[in-house]
């Protein structure tokens, strides 16, 4: 057993269906650099919790539900931050083309180094997480700089690799016209981009935050209404998901 | 034989012989194509829904019975002709001369019959319970050849349901026969079989088949003459679609008069009408429209269907089920799908007359079949939550192609099998009886094998097993000739003539046992094998209570440490139950179904080792205790598939509630997604599941407020009910359950 083919899990979902194309197996990875205060996952922040598992079984695992796959569906790594485990994350990937299993990475796009692209050499689709679309902002509740992301986006661009955009809608920080033009301006500008996808800001993670007695940083802000969020869909046009 | 009526159809073997599925596989026409041919309801019959909808509100007022004719006892005759409104009625006929007013059907048992007068305020007549005086119902016969120990068995429920004071169902009559043939070929046909029974040797056996023989000739008399009173004459095979569905329906509410057995399903028509639809439709003497408002006419009569039951059987089969069961699809053996316009019509009713739980529509899935179908068939889970699914593709090898569906999940050839049907035994409180070395705590009855409590400070694995596995041995053996007693009666006292008039004269028979509390006794031996289980005793030593610690695997998160358990738990089961033998050379099958019990076997059974609390409900059928999966539905499903089919013929329930948004974003995505979860979750040879699309605050609004949701329908256990017509307890018990949820 190689030592790098080891990574720590959060947990799994056996049935996402929001985390890429089709029916999918979506490996939640343990481990985050970023602290975002909408972040829904506190608990997969610590690098050290979770269950260690080699990628060889993460994929024995995985491959248990491919006939649920369908034409579309395959595995997706989530987190946390599925790129700070490259070495799984590769390991994974790899199997998972050499059984022909469509794979997916959802990722803040905030790590890029040479073994991040091993991994998107296996990549199939990106879901990138552009937090917000200015770098002040960006800064202020990210903690790093929007170049990062952006760089990310070249490389995919350079790669050719399809990429959904993604976007937690917040109200008083993205949730106006302005800011989703401008992501969307982003995605006109690679063609790698076929989708941009906003969610809605939610707060049932508030119990994750009150369980580990740390404090939930958006915990004031309210969540979207339905009707924001079908006014703000409305101005991606075809990129609508 | 030629018939005028037969002009236009592909000859065959058929026309020699009673063989419906030659004439459906030469006939037939496979539709590949989508729903957009489908029409819509007509003005005629959306008011006729409208009167229907009003009856049925007008029930609910009345406590859910809106009235009982306590002094006609039910058969084919005895009523005269009923119409919900005679002028504008396509398909007529209905159990009593009132729409939705029950008869008494004493056969299976008066005690029950008078029971259920009582509870909706009605006294059954002098003259009725003055008929019975003398009279052997079902329900005596049994209980003069009941054991000592089967009464015990019954009394602490570690059997239960059985079908000892009602009629037994799971029958079905291949009501087809009466349209293609008409009745008098049948006659003759039977007329022919008793002659030809005079060479053979009249032992037990065959005098009682003679004399079914008899009682079935008579009963198609009958039948003529209740479909006479409607001013029908079906003697003779339908002439056209009309006819065709018409005769059918006759042929079933033959049944429905004659016969009050908890299932009693309808079989597999659609694809059959459709013959008939096809050649009106090529005639030029049909519309689509009006094949429509055809099998929206019938589908209207089947939801009028009533029985008169107990409080209590509603305990065990909440929500006034018929299980009109339709099975609709599914591939032929050629490898043409079975699938035809009809199919289509049939669960497009759910729109035409809104959602409803019945009939229960039943989809044969295989991975063969049309994807424009199964797109619809998602859609209309969707929208409506009104249907199953069951696996043709583990099904058809083992039934061939004209199998259909009786109840739940009991498959049998159409008009060549039927079963004995057995309810279920409690298997997690056989587990603490085993514990307990023969001593219910529950209903404080020693019962089974007389042993030492286990003793010790902590459970052992190895010692409970051996354990289990001797009361396992005890409560098949008991089991196995309780049911014969059951059936032996039910032959003699309540033979089901019209249904089996509807099968050939030979047939097979199964003899269906079921399991209930799979998860928890799965869990619970996990628990002990895998984790510390400490037994708490009573002040007499009796081991009531438990205390788990450490972590163990879960029936549910596709782990097969655990999976495994349950799975050879089955095997055993069945193994078990075969080394006795089944009255009339029945073949031992095993179902893992609950219907609604679990609620009540829930209630009846203590604490058990996996931290399930006394009296708490266990999961429905085949599925994991609720909220135990940790990772996710499909990881559920898999532990699920795990139970072989081959060890449980007669079905493996499982009942699948997730949130819209845990299906995807758009329509199209959730269609798409709910295709490929049933795919998959097939191709893993599963067998059932039951699918709702809905989220949890929908049916805590309906708890709340009844009024709001008339006709909100939810998936149970192999059977839709109407939300509202659950018990409070039961409706609790179905927000509790396991909402796969987007996270």
């Amino acid at each position: 057993m190689q030592k790098e083919t080891l990574g720590r899990i959060h947990s799994i979902q056996s049935l996402g269906t929001v985390d890429g194309p089709g029916v999918r197996y979506v490996i939640f990875m343990q481990g985050c650099p970023l602290r975002c205060g909408c972040c829904h996952n506190p608990d997969t922040w610590d690098a050290a919790q979770g269950a260690e598992c080699t990628a060889e079984d993460a994929v024995a695992r995985a491959l248990r539900y491919r006939e649920y796959f369908g034409k579309q569906g395959g595995i997706t790594l989530s987190g946390g931050e599925p790129l700070l485990q490259c070495g799984f994350a590769q390991m994974v990937f790899a199997l998972c083309h050499e059984q022909g299993i469509h794979t997916c990475m959802d990722t803040s796009g905030c790590i890029l180094n040479e073994d991040v692209e091993k991994v998107l050499a296996h990549t199939d689709r990106v879901l990138l997480d552009i937090k917000y679309v200015t770098d002040e902002k960006y800064r202020q509740y990210v903690g790093c700089s929007l170049e990062k992301p952006l760089t990310f986006l070249k490389k995919l661009e350079e790669m050719q690799i399809p990429t959904t955009l993604r976007q937690v809608i917040i109200p008083t920080l993205n949730d106006d016209a302005e800011s989703v033009l401008a992501l969307k301006t982003l995605a006109d500008a690679h063609s790698c981009v076929d989708q941009v996808e906003l969610l809605p800001f939610r707060k049932i993670c508030q119990t994750k935050y009150d369980m580990m007695e740390i404090p939930f940083p958006f915990a004031d802000l309210p969540e979207p209404g339905k009707e924001t969020m079908e006014q703000l869909k409305a101005l991606l046009g075809d990129y609508q998901k | 034989m030629e018939h005028l009526n037969w002009n236009g159809f592909r000859g065959g073997i058929w026309q020699n012989e009673i063989n419906v599925r030659d004439f459906v596989q030469q006939n037939y026409r496979p539709y590949e194509g989508d729903a957009s041919f489908l029409a819509c309801a007509t003005e005629r019959t959306e008011q006729l829904m409208k009167k229907v909808q009003s009856l049925f509100a007008l029930e609910r007022q009345f406590d859910g019975v809106l009235d009982i004719d306590t002094a006609t006892v039910s058969s084919l005759t005895s009523f005269a002709p009923g119409y919900v409104d005679k002028e504008h009625e396509i398909i007529v006929g209905l159990q009593t001369n009132r729409p939705l007013k029950r008869s008494v059907n004493p056969f299976g048992g008066i005690r029950m019959v008078r029971q259920a007068c009582e509870a909706y305020g009605y006294k059954l007549s002098s003259k009725v319970e003055e008929e019975f005086r003398f009279r052997t119902t079902h329900n005596d016969g049994v209980f003069r050849a009941y054991t000592d120990e089967m009464r015990q068995a019954r009394r602490c429920h570690v059997i239960t349901g059985l079908p000892d004071a009602y009629g037994r169902g799971r029958i079905i009559g291949d009501y087809r026969r009466v349209a293609l043939y008409g009745v008098d070929r049948l006659i003759a046909d039977k007329k022919k079989d008793k002659a030809e029974m005079e060479r053979r040797d009249f032992d037990t056996a065959m005098i009682r088949l003679n004399e079914e023989l008899s009682r079935q000739i008579l009963f198609l008399g009958y039948l003529k003459e209740m479909a006479a009173s409607y001013g029908y004459d079906i003697s003779q095979p339908a002439k056209d679609a009309r006819e065709a569905i018409q005769w059918t329906y006759f042929a079933y509410l033959g049944a429905i008069k004659e016969q009050n057995g908890a299932a009693m399903s309808l079989g597999r028509v659609s694809t059959f009408f459709d013959i008939y639809i096809e050649r009106d439709l090529e005639n030029g003497t049909l519309t689509e429209q009006e094949a429509q408002e055809l099998m929206d006419d019938f589908v209207i009569k089947l939801r009028l269907a009533r029985h008169l039951r107990t409080p209590e059987y509603n305990e065990l089969f909440g929500g006034d089920p018929m299980w009109i069961t339709e099975a609709v699809g599914g591939m032929g053996e050629d490898g043409r799908t079975l699938v035809s316009k009809s199919s289509f019509r049939m669960l497009n009713t759910l729109y035409t007359l809104g959602s409803s739980p019945e009939p229960n529509l039943t989809v044969l899935w295989s991975n063969a079949l049309p994807e424009n179908f199964k797109k619809f068939c998602a859609k209309v889970s969707i929208d409506t939550d009104s249907i199953q699914y069951e696996n043709d593709d583990v099904m058809r090898p083992v039934y061939g192609d004209d199998y259909a569906i009786a109840c739940c999940v009991s498959a049998m050839k159409l008009g060549k099998q039927m079963q004995f049907f057995g309810a279920r035994c409690n298997l997690a409180k056989l587990l603490l009886i085993a514990i307990n070395g023969g001593y219910d705590t529950t209903s404080n009855i020693h019962i089974g094998p007389q042993m030492d409590v286990l003793s010790g400070d902590q459970l052992n694995y190895e010692t409970v097993k051996e354990r289990f596995d001797i009361y396992i041995g005890w409560l098949s053996h008991l089991y196995v000739n309780t049911m014969n007693i059951i059936h032996y009666m039910h032959d003699k006292y309540a033979y089901e003539k019209i249904q089996m008039a509807l099968h050939d004269t030979e047939v097979d028979r199964f003899m269906a046992f079921g399991i209930a509390g799979l998860s928890v006794v799965a869990d619970s031996l996990s628990a002990i094998k895998y984790a510390g289980v400490k037994p708490i005793r009573d002040e007499n030593g009796f081991i009531t209570d438990f205390e788990t610690i450490g972590s163990f695997p879960k029936y549910g998160n596709d782990d097969d440490r655990v999976d495994l358990i349950a799975k050879e738990l089955c095997h055993l089961m069945i193994t078990e139950l075969r080394k006795t033998k089944a009255y009339r050379n029945a073949i031992h099958t095993l179902s893992v179904l609950t219907i609604t019990s679990n609620v009540m076997y829930g209630k009846n059974t203590g604490a058990t080792p996996d931290g399930r609390k006394n009296a708490e409900p266990f999961a429905p059928g085949a599925n994991p205790m609720h909220n135990r999966e940790e990772n996710g539905a499909l990881a559920s499903l898999n532990s699920v598939a795990k139970i072989s089919y081959d060890d449980c013929r007669d079905g493996i329930s499982n009942t699948f509630s997730i949130t819209p948004d845990a299906l995807g974003h758009s329509r199209e995505e959730r269609t798409d997604n709910l295709v490929n979860i049933l795919d998959g979750y097939f191709a893993k040879k599963a067998h059932h599941i039951n699918v709702n699309v809905l989220n949890r605050e929908t049916l805590m609004d309906a708890y709340e407020n009844p009024e709001k949701y008339p006709n909100l329908t939810i998936r149970v256990s192999g059977y839709a009910v109407n939300f509202n017509k659950l018990s409070s307890e039961q409706q609790r018990e179905v927000i509790s359950r396991t909402f796969h949820e987007a996270i």
